[in-house]
């Protein structure tokens, strides 16, 4: 049976890793591969490079960070951020990227997902979404551009479109839970999980080891992201999956 | 020296990547003559089975691994690579593979309740003791497929559990094949590439 994974999340800034409080205040933590290789020996079951400016700013993806990694880690490792084509998408996977997470592009541009699960396989393309609940349209409704703008997007439609379209994975942030500590956003990881059939990986507001449990017993995700818990050190991905164990969870 | 098969499929970077990392001496290659002179060969391979394998005949690289495997020259298949080891495959309609160990390769079955692919870190179970899979045991490594082999029991040396037993590691005396990623699952992963060295270095295969 597969395990649940545990994947530390690195904000990446030009080549060093920082970590955004609802994507705006950034605190240095230091150099991405050390980073990386430390995970490794944690547990990490995958890890996820975002480079966070891209988007925002249209600079390059991190092809060299990723490749500085790649050739000392020896784990799946993801990269989003700043990914507006199928080349750049080549150019991360060439790097030693496993595979490429799509957002704000493949919301301007949906054959971005299409064209990419076909030339590299579905199971590189992870379609990232942003993920704000709109208390009056009660919906959960899709952000772009680091969750700066919104859109017109249904999130669980999105979600479906993208499947369809052939991306092989989700990584869903609550930005309502982003920064907030509070736990995962069961709601929305229950309703997508219920509407799409690929893997899911929950984001944003995890604050303590309990916060793991509650996303695998009441979701069916099939991993969990985490970020500051984990870059400053307030618990381990050991202690994480030791509580998982207990409650019968397979961890790896 | 140990050749890498390069005839452009995703995960032959990481191959050599892990290899360089591990200090064995390693080279990236499409070049019969390479890979017929060399001590070892890694047949790595992320996509189809038929593409593959036109890319091999593309490059003229079919009966070269065959004379090389004939010749007791150890090798190494990863994933895809390791699937093309076997006599054929039915994704998307029937593909004849190397014929290096009797099998033939299948689609795991949607209806068991299994997410398809198999991707993640799934259990290995070693079946046979073989160098090769010492240290497998109960460990989990990345896979990432849609197909699996289904071969002989003697052949398999370790095998993962998703609704089927998917065959993770096998070998037909000098030729052996992974299943899962050992480039991207870790310590594990990396004393599978070791052993395979080692197998290359103590075995008895020479070119002359």
């Amino acid at each position: 049976m597969l395990a649940k994974r545990i994947i530390p999340c690195l904000d990446v800034d030009h080549g060093r890793v920082k970590k955004g409080v609802n994507f705006v205040h950034l605190t240095d933590v230091g150099d991405p591969v050390a980073i990386a290789a430390a995970y490794e020996k944690q547990g990490a079951d995958e890890l996820v490079f975002l480079d966070i400016t891209a988007t925002n700013e249209k600079r390059p993806a991190i092809v060299d960070t990723i490749e500085k990694v790649a050739s000392q880690v020896f784990m799946p490792l993801t990269v989003g951020g700043g990914i507006h084509s199928v080349a750049d998408m080549q150019r991360l996977l060439k790097a030693g990227a496993d595979k490429v997470a799509v957002n704000s592009a493949a919301v301007r541009d949906p054959s971005l997902i299409s064209e990419g699960a076909e030339k590299f396989g579905a199971q590189c393309i992870v379609l990232a979404i942003d993920s704000k609940w709109d208390a009056e349209k009660q919906r959960y409704t899709v952000f772009v551009n680091g969750g700066r703008e919104a859109t017109d997007l249904d999130v669980i439609e999105w979600a479906k479109q993208g499947v369809k379209a052939g991306a092989g994975e989700l990584m869903v942030t609550s930005m309502d839970k982003d920064g907030t500590r509070s736990g995962f956003d069961i709601p929305l990881y229950q309703a997508l999980t219920a509407a799409v059939n690929v893997p899911i990986i929950a984001s944003g507001g995890c604050g303590k080891i309990g916060d793991f449990n509650d996303i695998f017993n009441q979701t069916a995700v099939d991993a969990a992201l985490a970020a500051s818990v984990f870059h400053f050190g307030e618990f381990t991905i050991p202690d994480v999956k030791a509580a998982l164990k207990k409650d019968g969870v397979t961890v790896r | 020296m140990i050749a890498i098969i390069d005839y452009d499929t995703g995960n032959t970077r990481n191959v050599k990547k892990a290899m360089d990392f591990l200090a064995i001496p390693n080279t990236l290659s499409a070049d019969p003559d390479v890979i017929s002179s060399a001590d070892g060969l890694i047949l790595p391979g992320v996509g189809a089975f038929g593409k593959a394998v036109e890319a091999l005949k593309v490059r003229g690289l079919i009966p070269v691994i065959q004379q090389a495997a004939k010749q007791g020259m150890p090798i190494l298949g990863i994933c895809l690579g390791m699937q093309l080891l076997f006599d054929r495959s039915f994704e998307f309609g029937e593909t004849a593979g190397l014929g290096l160990i009797p099998g033939e390769v299948v689609a795991i079955p949607e209806n068991l309740g299994v997410k398809v692919p198999h991707m993640g870190w799934d259990q290995n179970q070693v079946t046979r003791v073989d160098p090769i899979a010492n240290g497998f045991d109960q460990q989990s490594t990345y896979f990432v497929h849609s197909y699996y082999v289904k071969t002989r029991a003697q052949y398999i040396l370790a095998e993962s559990d998703y609704g089927v037993k998917i065959p993770s590691i096998v070998r037909h005396q000098n030729v052996i094949g992974m299943q899962f990623h050992p480039e991207k699952s870790g310590r594990i992963g990396l004393n599978g590439l070791a052993a395979f060295k080692e197998l290359v270095l103590n075995g008895n295969y020479s070119r002359n």
